[in-house]
């Protein structure tokens, strides 16, 4: 097996927010992972836009997703295609899916795992990873 | 009547040129309109014909400054200059983009060009250079620099649901580098590579290696499309639009920016719905396809790009490759110039150029007697494109 661990990801992206994705943000900062849901007709979006795509109304509320999340897909990037990430390898880009928020997904990164222990349809348990710049990304390991 | 409202074989593409393909960084002191100006004088001297007989433009992936190359080229007057959205996707697209505005009468003589100078900037890392907005902060971050780890996640997510590997990709790459190795325009001419090599290669973003990646190129590539009349007086045997489709589902969308496509998409190439329509239009199906260019960006994409086009059933692409059906004695011969994965990559202009000139009858790694050819463009953010060529 693969014992290597999944570091975090490069830093150095800004995160840059609107009206509508500021909460999301907002609350990753305070260690929350909120959704937007519908407030019409009830159904999950990622990421968050101005019009719900079901019913194409414009108010929402933020949810915190119930029950668990699963590895739906991941990479592992071991060559730096920048310079200046060569620290960060390896990092494991990954999609988390929460069945019980409608299946909406979370483009994210497994951290702190081995290698060899990550698969598609792994149960993922949520952490936080603080950006030096202040904010916090959610990540997640197996 | 339906028989108004299809593009079918009304429109031909007369000429083809092209600048050599070179290694990335390699094209200097040339500039990039210089090369662009070089390939379309070149397609046009191919039909027999002359800078003041253009009067369109047709473009994908942002386009050209089209009043600079009217002035760079001396071409009197534009009746018609529009460009596909979105990025590689459109490349198939905007010759039917040229047909639409042949058949409608706005144009006669419409230029089809696709080109790119990787001096500055590297497309394995296009993603990074793009500014932070609030849509990018929800993939950015993680670490997704380009588009070869984005595709990654889809290829993972194929071989989760079909048991396809790693083997399946090795074929694509090692059928694709066969047809560049006999190919003096290839930048791997003379290059075999072996099962070994692809498996020694250094891995990039799991399970993509090194040779899943196509490379990266300089050049340009021009078209020139005009009405099927005309092209029956020109210099060169002309090569029929039979049908082009561009667009794709919402279930789609921004795709690798997105991840949130409903699990039967998610796997795919996002060309399903656009090949319906294709075939629809056409009139025939994947089996009257007697080869195909097919968007290799990513080895993983032309197994799902095969399935969507209808090729194997969903999910038996991997096993479909791995019969040996794409290589050049195969049921459907691919990117027989090489591919972008080993011959060069411009915007995916190549597979339009090889498809041309497969039906010419004139290409290095010749068919015998192809009737109709397939090209595709993207996979990539909505549009996707196919486009359909038959032999006059």
């Amino acid at each position: 097996m693969d014992d290597r661990i999944a570091k975090a990801p490069p830093s150095g992206m800004a995160l840059t927010a609107n009206a509508w994705t500021a909460p999301f943000w907002d609350a990753a900062a305070r260690h929350e992972l909120l959704f937007p849901r519908c407030a019409e007709c009830g159904r999950f979006r990622m990421p968050p836009t101005p019009f719900c795509p079901h019913c194409q109304a414009q108010g929402l509320d933020w949810v915190e997703p119930a029950g668990e999340a699963f590895l739906y897909s991941y990479t592992v990037v071991e060559r730096a295609v920048i310079p200046g990430i060569e620290d960060s390898l390896p990092y494991v880009p990954a999609i988390v899916e929460f069945p019980a928020a409608d299946g909406v997904r979370l483009i994210t990164n497994i951290v702190g795992s081995p290698l060899g222990a990550i698969a598609v349809g792994t149960p993922v348990t949520l952490h936080w990873h603080d950006l030096p710049e202040g904010g916090a990304l959610p990540v997640f390991s197996v | 009547m339906t028989a108004e409202r299809t593009i079918r074989d009304r429109t031909a593409i007369v000429g083809v040129g092209a600048t050599p393909y070179y290694k990335r960084g390699r094209s200097s002191p040339q500039t990039l309109d210089e090369m662009v100006g070089k390939a379309i004088l070149a397609a046009l001297d191919d039909a027999g014909l002359k800078p003041a007989d253009v009067d369109g433009f047709a473009y994908f992936a942002g386009g050209f400054d089209t009043p600079m190359l009217t002035e760079m080229l001396g071409i009197p007057e534009i009746r018609f200059t529009a460009t596909l959205t979105g990025t590689g996707g459109g490349s198939a697209g905007a010759v039917g983009l040229a047909a639409a505005a042949i058949v409608s009468g706005q144009a006669d003589v419409v230029v089809v060009v696709g080109g790119n100078q990787m001096d500055a900037l590297r497309f394995g890392a296009i993603t990074a250079s793009y500014p932070a907005t609030p849509e990018n902060a929800f993939f950015g971050a993680t670490g997704l620099v380009g588009p070869g780890h984005m595709f990654a996640l889809l290829a993972r997510r194929h071989m989760a649901l079909y048991g396809t590997t790693r083997d399946h990709f090795a074929e694509v790459a090692l059928a694709i580098r066969e047809n560049a190795v006999t190919n003096p325009r290839a930048v791997m001419h003379g290059r075999p590579l072996t099962r070994e090599d692809y498996f020694a290669a250094p891995m990039i973003a799991d399970p993509h290696c090194l040779y899943d990646f196509c490379l990266e190129t300089d050049g340009a590539i021009a078209v020139i499309v005009t009405t099927a009349e005309r092209a029956r007086d020109l210099r060169q045997k002309p090569v029929s639009v039979l049908a082009c489709a561009h667009g794709g589902a919402r279930d789609w969308g921004r795709s690798i920016y997105w991840m949130n496509m409903p699990d039967a998409v998610f796997a795919s190439s996002g060309h399903g719905i656009v090949a319906q329509r294709l075939y629809e239009q056409a009139g025939i199906g994947p089996q009257d396809v007697d080869g195909a260019q097919i968007y290799d960006h990513f080895s993983s994409q032309v197994i799902l790009q095969l399935e969507d086009y209808g090729f194997c059933p969903r999910g038996e692409g991997g096993p479909f490759v791995g019969s040996g059906a794409i290589r050049r004695d195969g049921a459907l011969p691919i990117n027989t110039d090489g591919g972008q994965l080993s011959c060069g990559y411009v915007w995916g202009m190549t597979h339009v150029r090889e498809a041309v000139e497969q039906l010419r009858g004139t290409a290095i790694n010749q068919l015998p007697d192809p009737e109709v050819m397939l090209v595709t463009g993207g996979p990539s953010v909505l549009p996707v494109s196919g486009l359909l060529l038959r032999k006059s």
